[in-house]
């Protein structure tokens, strides 16, 4: 189940209770999240919605560590985040997040194959085990033939898909995107977005998912609107 | 080692960039190599100068003889246990150009004090044997392509006319920075032959060896006084300040070497270290993306300076080898610097330079990338 009205229910995978943020321009000060609540079960597919500037990127590095919050906590799977050193967080990261870009993020020197295992690199596995997992995720992407291409031999949709398959390689509790299919072609975005709900429904994955587009909203199960700092239930599609 | 794959492929990025950073390397460490090797052939005299050995000369100056009959009465002063004596040739073979130091020996008190140096009794028997006989180090051999059995005729320039001599054999170093150009031939053939204008009956110096090094500042002292008020009088030093003070007669080569040497690691440090820079700040993305997906900040440091590192190690590592080479094809000035020869600790401290430099280069880059704040390097793309 989700919701956004912060009471408290004690399954929530993640919960998030007023959640501030602020920005400092000059002498302005931007208050982009404002007392924002959600709270988000395991093997649940929300899509956040919102105008550009809305704060929805600014939501998602939140909930990811990748920034700080003025106030307020987050709590994923019994971890409170938001009073977590630097390195903690970024242990935590590892072992939790798994980050999908707009603009894919490949290390473009490196091969699908060892963009895949980049996470991989910061656990104990052996090189066989590596191996062993990089070609699982790639095999869930639907790119083994394609393991030893560069990111510049591939579509837009392969760079995606491999970027995919770098966020599940270490089975990470949930999985972040920002508008992974914002680049992309139609085709392309169905194929992403194929992915993702299979993602969901045969891996039982969590994915927050931002969006500009009303089609790819459908796709989860909840979509999500950012206002004016907080979120407001949208329709239920009822998946 | 895991990250080496990563480490290759980062450095690979730019192939041109990377040949051009690891080529400044090269060409600052051969050149250090080469500074290094001319700076040993000066000092050369000043390394391998015996402790125990002293020069006697004459007190007015270098070039003035002493007198043959020193030997019986240097011999006799305490804690001398060997005394030998040597002339200053200066012959000239075909050109002036072809310098090489040639003097004359006494065949039966030289290889006491010179035990460095190795001669196969063959060749000495043969020396012996021959009263226009010399024996030749093996560069000097090489250089004008001479073999035993040769007559070779020098010009005199001390001692007008053409002396020629037979050689009879080589010499062998037993350290790596032996002088390997010297020519040594028979005192009893050249005294006979100088006219007694000419200074017949004496020496051009007295080497001596003491038979204990903490007697070496009394023998000097000792030998001095007992010369004091005669004709000639004398200067004793022991070998190596005498060495040292001739180096300094040619200049303070060092402090040329090491400006010349800071100049271009200088200018090294600042090309390599702008390179790195521009290498780290044209990856802002993707490093955000490495700490996104759980890199440490201290990850990211070490994984710039390794880059850094190698850089320096490989760059620096070839400038040490071509320069190990070269040195070995020997001396490039014909006769200068006769030892031209690259010790091993010169390679060593060469290498840690290249990647001390390497790592200086890359820590500001590094650090940099260390700092970077996730959030603004991915908006930033
Ligand atoms: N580091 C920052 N300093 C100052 N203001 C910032 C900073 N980061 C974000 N903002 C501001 O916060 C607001 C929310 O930004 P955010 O990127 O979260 O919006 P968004 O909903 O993701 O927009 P878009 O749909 O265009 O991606 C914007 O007004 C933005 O200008
Ligand atoms: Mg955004």
């Amino acid at each position: 189940m989700v919701s956004v009205n912060g009471n408290t229910h004690e399954s929530a995978l993640i919960q998030v209770r007023n959640l501030d943020k602020k920005y400092q321009r000059g002498s302005e000060e931007i208050h982009v999240l404002q007392g924002l609540n959600l709270d988000v079960d395991e093997g649940e597919f929300v899509a956040f919605m919102g105008p550009s500037g809305s704060g929805k990127t600014t939501l998602l590095n939140l909930l990811g560590g990748i920034d700080l919050p003025s106030s307020g906590s987050i709590t994923v799977a019994g971890d409170e985040i938001s009073h977590m050193s630097g390195s903690k967080l970024t242990a935590w990261r590892a072992r939790h997040v798994g980050f999908i870009f707009q603009m894919y993020n490949l290390i473009p020197v490196l091969t699908a194959f060892q963009n895949v295992e980049i996470p991989l690199l910061l656990t104990s596995l052996s090189k066989a085990d590596r191996r062993t997992h990089v070609e699982a995720a790639l095999a869930v992407v639907g790119l083994t033939d394609r393991m030893h291409h560069y990111p510049r031999q591939l579509s837009g949709g392969q760079e995606q898909r491999v970027a995919i398959a770098r966020a599940i390689v270490s089975d990470p509790t949930f999985l972040l995107c920002d508008e992974p299919t914002g680049d992309l072609d139609r085709h392309s975005a169905d194929d992403i977005l194929n992915l993702l709900e299979r993602l969901v429904k045969d891996f039982r994955k969590t994915i927050l998912m931002v969006t500009h587009d009303p089609r790819a909203a459908e796709r989860a199960q909840v979509s999500l609107h950012l206002d004016k700092g907080v979120l407001i239930e949208g329709q239920k599609t009822g998946r | 080692m895991k990250f080496l794959p990563f480490l290759i492929a980062n450095l690979l990025r730019k192939k041109v960039r990377f040949i051009m950073t690891i080529g400044s390397f090269t060409i600052a460490l051969f050149l250090y190599c080469i500074l290094a090797t001319i700076e040993r052939s000066f000092n050369q005299g000043v390394e391998v100068a015996g402790a125990d050995r002293l020069v006697v000369i004459n007190k007015t100056s270098i070039i003035s003889p002493l007198p043959f009959s020193y030997k019986e009465r240097l011999t006799q002063i305490p804690n001398v246990k060997h005394v030998t004596y040597c002339v200053w040739f200066g012959g000239i073979y075909q050109s002036e150009k072809n310098f090489f130091p040639q003097q004359a020996i006494d065949l039966k008190t030289f290889r006491d004090m010179y035990p460095e140096f190795k001669v196969v009794p063959k060749y000495w028997e043969a020396f012996k044997k021959d009263r226009e006989g010399c024996i030749v180090g093996p560069s000097t051999l090489k250089r004008f392509g001479w073999k035993v059995g040769d007559r070779i005729p020098l010009r005199g320039t001390i001692w007008p006319g053409t002396w020629e001599f037979n050689i009879c054999g080589t010499y062998d170093g037993t350290r790596g920075d032996d002088d390997l150009t010297q020519f040594w031939f028979r005192y009893d053939y050249l005294d006979e032959r100088r006219l007694p204008e000419f200074g017949k009956g004496t020496v051009g110096w007295y080497m001596v060896k003491v038979d204990k090094i903490d007697r070496a500042a009394e023998v000097v002292a000792a030998i001095d006084k007992r010369f004091t008020n005669s004709a000639y009088e004398t200067k004793t030093d022991t070998e190596k300040s005498f060495a040292a003070d001739f180096v300094k007669q040619i200049g303070n080569i060092k402090l040329i070497m090491l400006s010349i040497g800071g100049v271009v690691f200088f200018t090294l440090l600042l090309v390599t270290g702008s390179t790195m820079s521009m290498s780290v700040r044209e990856r802002v993305g993707e490093l955000a993306t490495l700490k996104t997906i759980g890199f440490s900040d201290t990850t990211v440091l070490l994984l710039v300076m390794a880059e850094a590192l190698t850089v320096g190690l490989v760059g620096g590592g070839i400038g040490v080898i071509v320069g190990k080479i070269y040195t070995l094809t020997g001396d490039p000035t014909g006769g200068l610097l006769p030892i031209f020869y690259l010790a091993p600790q010169n390679m060593i401290t060469g290498l840690g330079l290249g990647i001390f430099i390497g790592m200086l280069s890359g820590l500001m880059p590094a650090l940099f990338a260390m700092r970077l704040r996730i959030v603004e390097a991915l908006r930033r793309v």
